[in-house]
């Protein structure tokens, strides 16, 4: 019998946290994620499927909705679930057995790790990390962008509270860019 | 240079990375009598406009759609960002 034991994407035991002047970045590694693209000529039987799935009608451009299991916008008819990890283990199945032959879904869970950045000011940390047009994004707006040069999610859930998904297998340099900007800006 | 994405705005050119002439969409049709000779042209040949020019671009540092930018070859000057599937869609293409 294996006896394996979990790490976080950084390596710890128990997830790093960092707290610079009066921001916190935390690594949240509880989460589930699948990644949803609608099939061709499917796309609005996906999205209303989806809309079921989260009760709450699909994420449109730059956006995410929802509650427990949430979705954000990822490109056209393209989304990302994420849920918690505890109770939705098995999301891209559960995805997958929701939306049936509109879409194609895809386990993301390990490919992705996620930063959660707490605090005022936290525009002044991001500016340093993105090119994003931070005067447009406001609570419920996720956007793509390049973070040293990795391509990363930015979700913002209020003024105070954004969340960061970048690939986990370049956990510890987004985790350094993150920390240097918070050091700097602050 | 600034690419007005027309899904998300408008981005840095550094966002995206180039392709090329946007007649990469027209893929000939293999399994035609002049297969051999339609591949060769979609492969090798382009017109070099001094103008106005289709060209894909792709928003990798974005949302990863590919786009057919309309750009003034002699002052950068872009006229026109589409999506590059409704541009193909609109030629017949994916159907």
């Amino acid at each position: 019998m294996h006896d394996l034991i979990a790490i976080t994407a950084l390596g710890g035991s128990e997830p790093q946290v960092d707290t610079v002047g009066g921001i916190t970045c935390r690594e949240v590694p509880g989460v589930a994620l699948a990644s949803v693209a609608a099939r061709m000529g499917q796309e609005t039987k996906a999205s209303k499927a989806l809309a079921k799935l989260i009760g709450a009608p699909a994420p449109g451009i730059g956006q995410y909705a929802g509650d427990t299991v949430t979705a954000f916008w990822a490109g056209p008819d393209q989304w990302m679930i994420e849920a918690p990890f505890d109770t939705h283990e098995e999301l891209a199945d559960q995805v997958k057995s929701a939306l049936g032959g509109t879409a194609s879904v895809t386990e993301q869970t390990d490919g992705w790790t996620r930063f959660d950045l707490n605090g005022d000011q936290i525009p002044a940390v991001l500016e340093l990390l993105s090119m994003l047009d931070l005067r447009n994004i406001d609570a419920g707006s996720v956007a793509r962008c390049s973070i040293h040069h990795i391509g990363c999610f930015v979700l913002c859930r209020s003024d105070e509270a954004f969340s960061i998904y970048g690939p986990r297998s370049s956990a510890g340099s987004l985790h350094h860019a993150i920390v240097t900007a918070m050091r700097s800006a602050l | 240079m600034i690419i007005n994405h027309p899904l998300l705005g408008p981005r840095d050119a550094s966002e995206f990375t180039y392709l090329g002439d946007a007649s990469l969409i027209n893929r000939p049709d293999w399994q035609a009598e002049d297969a051999a000779e339609a591949f060769y042209e979609y492969g090798y040949l382009r017109d070099n406009p001094a103008g106005e020019h289709q060209e894909l671009w792709y928003h990798e540092a974005g949302d990863r759609s590919w786009l057919v930018v309309t750009r003034d070859t002699t002052t950068h000057e872009i006229s026109k960002v589409e999506l590059a599937r409704d541009v193909a869609r609109a030629r017949g293409r994916s159907k």
